[in-house]
């Protein structure tokens, strides 16, 4: 686990233990009981809570300055266009862009690699070519690169996972040709928790003449990210997985890549000048920025990353790496529990099947326990497949969960087992 | 109900362990499938018909203790049935999973075991997977397409 200040974190005076008791304050759904029980939400991974600055932001922006952005000459409008735009700056010091024109807001991470995969990549590839995906993708990073492939006659590979829920890199020189235009993976494995050796995978993807595009969803909340360092050429995530609103994230793509991409969407907000001859387009990021944006949502981000950053992020990373491990350890140590993914760096996710006991059904009990988990194939079903299983119980947790939380989750393994004679 | 063991009583988890009629027949009548995306479980059913009554049934499948225990208990209900009582059934059993209420006079008393299921959404569809599968089957034509699947 790697312990980073975050990028422009303000460390607070003495780093050490994170006030976890004083975070929760921020997120009342966290006082929530459940089936007559305090709610242990360890579903992180599908969406994290929102504290209360970055729901009042929203709630102030609608009740009191609304108006629509890159429109009006009128004061509400010009100040939204500027709300909305620092929001813009702000990821781009949280992601370490270059430029914040090169931050594309969309309505989230799969709407992001769908505008990359229609944008950028189908106007380039044909038949012959090749999309490298990996084993542990979720579904959003498969399906719109398969879209691609059957609209150009380009070729899916896969580089295969390994035993422990590692990329399999020795399988790399096979599978990156000259022919691998484009070569997709996620920063972390949204079912395993596996930290993929991003910088590794980029200087080898360049050197092959591809570009890479970085699945960060499950990355952004638990990991300092500098894109310009990790040498992403795509870097997409969520705001609702960071603390943030649904219904926005954002697209980063190095300058040159958006300069050369055509529009996905046409409509206000993206033109230049439109005649019924030709119409021009504006430069990025307007460009993929077609109608009125979730402008309060951005305002939310806005507001989540200022959070975010204001959080000892050295005190977070032990933290969250200490409830990991504590976790780990001790569903490891039940009857018939086996844990899927066990790389050497993890974060934020803790898979599991109980032997005997069907996934849903595990769910279902520790639902009934408060604990609220994801059970399921998580959108990654090729993984499934890969560790023959039909699902996983997926534990996720964040910054404001608990050794308590962690208690309530093995005990309610405990009854999952005793109910079912396991 | 906040207990797990009102939900997950004594029958069902013995119709999870000990499936009954688990396995394939051998020229069905009838076959369907029943697929879940959301949760990936999948189980399929067949039929072999005498006249217009199920002189067998049978499934085969993957999926959580109540879509497996309610395939079985399924299997055991029906066998003996005419096509039009079946269909009664899978509509008396759809409303009591949903909690749509009307009469399930029709219902076997062991099938009371899912009415704790309707207070569980996300767990609806895997109590009636197995029903739909059943109900796609008793629509198919005879003679076609045995493989024929559906969700």
């Amino acid at each position: 686990m790697t312990v980073a200040q975050h990028p422009a974190g303000t460390a607070q005076a003495e780093a050490g233990q994170l006030d976890v008791a004083r975070l929760r304050h921020d997120f009342p759904v966290l006082r929530a009981r459940v089936n007559g029980r305090p709610l242990a939400y360890l579903d992180n991974g599908a969406t994290s809570q929102r504290p209360r600055p970055v729901v009042e932001a929203e709630a102030d922006f609608a009740l009191l300055e609304n108006a629509n952005v890159h429109r009006g000459v009128h004061t509400l409008s010009q100040r939204a266009t500027q709300r909305y735009d620092a929001v813009r700056e702000q990821v781009r010091g949280f992601l370490n862009a270059a430029e914040a024109a090169e931050i594309v807001f969309t309505s989230g991470t799969t709407a992001a690699l769908n505008l990359v995969a229609q944008s950028y990549a189908r106007p380039r590839l044909g038949p012959g070519d090749e999309i490298l995906l990996t084993g542990m993708e979720h579904h959003s990073n498969i399906v719109p690169w398969q879209l691609v492939a059957a609209a150009t006659g380009a070729r899916v590979t896969v580089l295969p996972v390994t035993d422990r829920g590692e990329l399999d890199l020795a399988a790399l020189p096979g599978l990156l040709t000259p022919r691998t235009r484009l070569v997709a993976v996620a920063h972390v494995s949204n079912v395993l928790g596996t930290v993929n050796p991003i910088r590794k995978l980029a200087d080898r993807v360049h050197a092959a003449g591809g570009v890479l595009v970085v699945d960060g969803a499950q990355a952004v909340p638990h990991l300092p990210v500098d894109v310009q360092a990790l040498g992403a050429d795509f870097y997409v995530a969520s705001a609702h997985k960071m603390y943030g609103p649904t219904g926005v994230g954002f697209l980063y793509g190095r300058l040159p890549l958006l300069e050369a991409m055509p529009p996905w969407q046409g409509g206000g907000g993206m033109i230049q000048r439109v005649t019924f001859e030709r119409t021009t387009y504006a430069p990025v990021p307007a460009r993929f920025e077609a109608g009125t944006p979730p402008i309060s949502q951005v305002i939310g981000l806005g507001a989540a990353i200022t959070w975010l950053q204001a959080l000892d992020w050295a005190a977070v990373a032990r933290h969250e790496a200490d409830l990991l491990a504590e976790a780990t350890e001790r569903v490891a140590a039940l009857p018939g529990a086996r844990i899927i993914g066990t790389a050497a760096e993890r974060v934020g996710v803790l898979s599991f099947v109980l032997e005997g006991i069907h996934p849903h059904d595990v769910g279902t009990v520790l639902d009934l326990h408060g604990v609220a988990v994801r059970a399921s194939h998580h959108c990654a079903q090729p993984l499934m497949e890969r560790f023959g299983v039909p699902g996983t119980v997926r534990a996720s947790f964040a910054v404001y969960n608990t050794r308590e939380e962690v208690d309530q989750l093995v005990d309610g393994l405990r009854e999952a087992r005793r109910v079912f004679g396991a | 109900m906040t207990d797990a063991s009102e939900l997950y009583q004594s029958i069902i988890l013995d119709h999870n362990r000990a499936p009954r009629n688990y396995r394939a027949l051998e020229a069905p009548d009838r076959a369907a499938e029943g697929y879940n995306p959301l949760c990936g479980d999948q189980l399929k059913v067949w039929l072999k018909l005498d006249g217009d009554r199920i002189a067998d049934v049978s499934f085969l499948g993957s999926g959580c203790a109540i879509s497996k225990a309610s395939a079985s208990l399924m299997t055991t209900v029906v066998k003996g049935k005419t096509l039009a009582e079946a269909g009664r059934m899978f509509d008396s059993f759809h409303r009591m999973v949903t909690g749509a209420g009307g009469p399930a006079d029709d219902l076997p008393a062991k099938l009371a075991v899912f009415s704790g299921v309707r207070e569980f959404p996300a767990r609806v569809k895997c109590a009636s997977l197995a029903w739909h599968a059943l109900s796609s089957a008793l629509r198919s034509q005879a003679g076609a397409d045995p493989a024929g699947s559906s969700t």
